[in-house]
């Protein structure tokens, strides 16, 4: 199947930032090789809200693990501008993460000994050309939870400071785990509210994976995963607005 | 093997790194355990059997002479089982191949037999044969300094009279168990001898035929001791009895008792460390475990598994632990206590010395280990045993989430945020880290109190023979002598400078406490031989009244101004009272000193001297010493020089492996405490860690998070453990204070850089290994689980 060269929908530049290439991911466990990816090639255009959707085990986490430096692929190219991913060392991996991807993700991973403020700030400290912590929370209407703790915010709150977090070092890319997937639907919505407010606000490329259906209808595009292989892409004619969503 | 069994093996082996780091700190208690019990157990055995069999004295008592008639009025004292009397006679000897005089000490032994009191242990040969004047026993200790065997020859001068001895044998005294020159910091068995000679012949030699001028006593068991010595001293007074002493205050055994009492302390301090150590780590790890554990306890319990048997599980898994540090730590201890006993041997000379790891010992052993190990687990064994399923089953809440004083603290707001995680995650759990420095702390402790040994000889030595001793001969006379004397040794070759000096046992008295001592008494302006006061500055002996070494003054309870009585147990033995005058510090030895003019006063005579002190042009060294020997008046001339030397060779090499032990117990605890503190810190922050790694934090700055913190607290600890350290020898400084010697609390900056370049060192290993595992951390999985 090949979807390279479909347009997004968005009407502004489409210029490519990803390009894979014939990706595979295999890991040995045991004696058994397990094949998570068996040869994906799909781009991510700029400024584009994707949707990847598919059941557990369909690959999509393993898919933007290998997006964002987390994990590199068995055979393949993954390329982001004119960096090559796949083979990419820690060190240059690491860099990678450091300059340009936003993570957030299902369990919010927020250091539970820092502030709402320190959280961002951890990350705006190392980025080159960052936000300011509190104009990131503010972006999230978190400028009155900024001094507390993880421990005294609830999981809504938390997840949107991840997003905060994400987003402060204007990335190029936002990757989203499973982002509402420990939260109540009225809280997710919330959240995704709060990741479509960025993507406008700040034109970043934006990739969420989950299994919730309800969730591609926000979405410039869908992606659909089973079994390590894309099995349909396809373009909403219009995004919808979060808040219209439920399930 | 049942589920829960394998599960116990497996846990173990999943925390092997940890457990076998508790177990080598485990081993280091158990190790100190053995040995130090051991070693009591087996002096004493050795000790008991040889004043049974060889039936060591009850009371000792010098006298001046008395004719052999006086003996049966001793016997006839209430409560004497056996009396017998000796004639005791210093001599100076000639070893071929050793070029410095030996001073030996010859004591009388019966022709018929061996002595009925202190028998000898013959190693070698035999006793002397009536009628073979020239024959005599001498010491093992003497015989292997200088490799002398039977039927070798050593030329003594007994009174100014040359002879030649004979070794007819070579034997042990329980009354020379440990063997020492009075007055000596250290035994030196190749410059001081003991020899035993038939009575007759030595009789002759000491011009003391028809005489005795010792006498030891046996008591019946019910005997009042100090009836006895009373009477004695009422009989012998006439005869110039210089008061009778219990076996207590015999030299030798002082020294066993004293050595034993440091033993008795070492076993109840050291193991107590490491155990402690051990205790706090297998807290923080079997505390962390079960708190890891606590849905895998809740789902036990919801099967059916007992309180009882989950409890049991869990103690199982620390007695493992107990089991991996007690079987090597008895092993080491074992080893090393038979290093340990053979250093002794060189020291204390029993017929035998048998070390021995018995039942009893390594029972003990196991009891306390466990009981310590316990002691240091139960709260978090109690929490798996008490927690309910359902309560288990959810989640921890996640600790403390409020500002704190610490960020009020301007300088805080200045920190970066990894600095800010590490200055929370202390404060956040400050037991753990108090325990954290303490461990540390206690490792640096343990390494200043390992130099200490070495640190304080060298200060003693170098106020002793640097500051307050510097003469290089002491020339002691067999009797109070005139003026004339010293202008006698001063006209001796090769002689720069001699001063006079007297020395007069006393009894003193203060309140209701009394000290057996001597008065020294110098000339004004002494240069040579120097009293020091508490800053070891010298201070000059007052006209009148009387200095104290600081050790007597507090045995006496006296404060300078205060009046002592003194009673001079020589000549017509006056009690006089004399006001201290000042306080003197010295290491070795305990004695009053007075003014020479001001003691011969009270004697009411008139220039009397024991002894002179001197140095030497060295180039007539040998014909200086020929000199000396040559005169029957002079008892013994020691050379302070070479002593030095020969403590450091024969004492050096024992400190020296003292030093790797305690190096290497010490550099296991320091390892034990930080690799443990920082390995639970990775497990209870690798998802934290992680995090960071995924938000583009480079490895060495996800490392400092961690390892900040660890670099910190071991930072905090140093300091601590300087001053627990220097507390420690206080504490040893205290406990050996003996009569004999007092070791000074010093501690060199040498020993203190040491401590802490060995924790330092422990410091980056543990950093090295959790790094590696830093190096590892999966970022993907970590993101996957929930805490």
């Amino acid at each position: 199947m090949n979807i390279t060269h479909q347009k997004p929908p968005t009407d502004g530049a489409q210029r490519p930032i990803f390009r894979m290439h014939a990706v595979t991911k295999e890991y040995r466990v045991g004696e058994n090789v397990i094949r998570a990816l068996r040869g994906i090639d799909l781009t991510l255009f700029a400024g584009e809200l994707v949707v990847f959707l598919g059941a557990s085990g369909s690959g999509k986490s393993t898919l933007l693990n290998i997006l964002g430096g987390l994990d590199s692929a068995t055979s393949g190219s993954v390329r982001y501008h004119d960096l090559e991913l796949c083979g990419a060392d820690d060190a240059a991996l690491t860099e990678f993460r450091r300059q340009h991807v936003g993570f957030v993700f299902q369990f919010y991973n927020l250091i539970p000994s820092l502030t709402a403020r320190e959280n961002v700030a951890i990350v705006t400290e190392i980025a080159t050309n960052p936000m300011d912590p509190d104009e990131a929370l503010a972006l999230l209407d978190l400028g009155a939870r900024a001094d507390h703790f993880p421990g005294q915010l609830s999981g809504g709150e938390q997840q949107r400071v991840a997003i905060a977090r994400a987003i402060a070092k204007q990335p190029a890319v936002l990757l989203c785990d499973e982002p509402t997937g420990a939260l109540d639907s009225k809280t997710g919505i919330k959240v995704l509210k709060a990741l479509e407010h960025a993507n406008r606000a700040l034109g970043t490329t934006t990739a969420v994976i989950t299994h919730n259906e309800a969730i591609a209808a926000m979405a410039d595009r869908v992606v659909r995963l089973s079994d390590g292989r894309i099995s349909a892409i396809s373009q909403n004619p219009r995004r919808a607005d979060p808040e219209t969503l439920h399930w | 093997m049942r589920a829960l069994e394998r599960k116990l093996f497996r846990d173990l082996w999943n925390m092997r790194a940890q457990a076998i780091a508790i177990a080598l700190v485990m081993a280091g208690g158990v190790a100190t355990w053995v040995i130090s019990l051991s070693t009591i157990e087996s002096l004493e055995n050795s000790q008991r059997m040889f004043y049974q069999n060889y039936r060591f004295a009850d009371v000792f008592a010098p006298l001046k002479r008395a004719p052999l008639a006086a003996i049966g009025r001793i016997w006839e004292i209430p409560g004497v089982r056996t009396a017998e009397g000796r004639v005791r006679a210093s001599a100076t000897l000639n070893v071929r191949g050793f070029d410095e005089p030996v001073e030996g000490l010859l004591t009388s032994i019966p022709e018929a037999d061996n002595a009925m009191l202190n028998r000898l242990f013959l190693t070698a040969g035999r006793l002397p044969r009536a009628g073979d004047d020239s024959e005599v026993v001498i010491s093992e200790a003497f015989a292997e300094a200088h490799r002398l065997a039977v039927g070798d020859g050593i030329d003594a001068i007994i009174r100014g009279q040359a002879s030649r001895l004979l070794i007819s044998g070579i034997g042990l005294s329980p009354e020379f168990v440990y063997q020492i020159r009075p007055g000596s910091l250290f035994p030196d068995h190749s410059r001081y001898a003991t020899l035993w000679m038939l009575q007759r012949p030595l009789a002759q030699a000491a011009g003391m035929e028809g005489a005795f001028n010792d006498v030891v006593l046996q008591l019946e068991r019910n005997a009042d001791a100090a009836t006895v010595i009373e009477a004695l001293d009422t009989i012998l007074d006439r005869w110039g009895g210089t008061g009778a002493v219990l076996r207590e205050d015999q030299t030798s055994h002082s020294y066993l008792r004293e050595e034993m009492e440091q033993l008795r302390a070492m076993a109840r301090i050291v193991p107590l460390i490491f155990l402690g150590v051990a205790a706090f780590l297998l807290n923080i790890v079997i505390h962390r475990m079960v708190r890891m554990q606590r849905d895998q306890i809740a789902i036990l319990k919801a099967f059916g598994y007992s309180n009882r048997v989950i409890a049991t599980h869990f103690t199982g898994l620390v007695l493992l632990i107990v089991l991996l540090g007690i079987v090597p730590g008895i092993a080491l201890g074992g080893w090393m206590g038979h290093g340990l006993a053979n250093i002794y041997r060189e020291f204390f000379r029993f017929p035998e010395l048998f070390f021995r790891v018995g039942p009893p010992v390594i029972a003990s052993a196991v009891l306390v280990t466990a009981g310590a190990a316990l002691a240091g687990t139960w709260r978090a064994l109690w929490g798996a045993f008490r927690a309910a399923p359902a309560e288990a089953m959810r989640a921890e809440q996640p600790h403390g989430s409020r500002r704190s004083l610490i960020e009020r603290i301007p300088l805080f707001r200045h920190l970066d945020q990894p600095n800010r995680m590490i200055v929370r995650s202390l404060e956040r759990q400050p037991i753990k880290a108090l325990l954290a420095v303490t461990g540390i702390a206690l490792a640096v402790a343990i390494l200043v109190t390992g130099r200490f040994q070495q640190d304080t000889i060298g200060f003693m030595l170098d106020v002793q023979f640097g500051f307050a001793a510097r003469e290089d001969v002491t020339v002691t006379f067999t009797e109070p002598a005139g003026r004339e004397a010293l202008n006698e040794i001063r006209a001796l070759p090769g002689v720069i400078e001699a001063e006079p000096f007297r020395a007069v046992a006393v009894k003193l008295f203060h309140g209701h406490r009394s000290h057996r001592s001597a008065v020294q008494a110098y000339s004004p302006n002494a240069t040579l031989h120097r009293t020091l006061d508490r800053n070891l500055e010298p201070i000059e002996v007052p006209e009148s009244g009387l200095l104290l070494t600081d050790w007597l003054a507090e045995q006496l309870d006296v404060e300078v101004g205060q009046v002592i009585t003194v009673e001079f147990l020589e000549g017509k033995r006056p009690r006089i009272e004399i006001p201290l005058a000042g306080i003197v510090r010295e290491f070795v030895g305990a004695a009053a000193y007075m003014r020479l003019e001001a003691l011969n006063g009270l004697l009411q005579e008139s220039e009397r001297i024991s002894g002179v002190y001197l140095t030497a042009d060295f180039k007539d060294r040998e014909l200086l010493l020929d000199q000396l020997q040559r005169r029957p008046r002079v008892a013994t001339s020691s050379l302070l020089e070479n002593a030095v030397s020969s403590f450091n060779r024969t004492m050096g090499e024992n400190i020296r492996i003292f030093s790797l032990v305690n190096t290497l117990l010490a550099g296991v605890v320091a390892f034990g405490v930080i690799y443990n503190t920082a390995r639970l810190a990775l497990s209870e922050r690798a998802r934290e860690l992680a995090s960071l790694r995924v938000l583009g934090f480079r490895r060495r700055e996800v490392a400092w998070v961690l390892l900040g913190e660890l670099a910190l607290l071991t930072a905090v600890a140093i300091p601590i453990g300087f001053w627990l350290g220097y507390g420690f020898c206080g504490l040893i400084s205290r406990a050996m204070a003996s009569e004999f010697y007092r070791v000074p609390a010093v501690i060199h900056s040498d020993s203190y850089a040491f401590a802490a370049a060995v924790v330092l060192a422990a410091m980056l290993i543990s950093m090295l290994a959790i790094g590696n595992r830093l190096y590892r951390l999966d970022l993907v999985a970590v993101l996957k689980t929930r805490e």
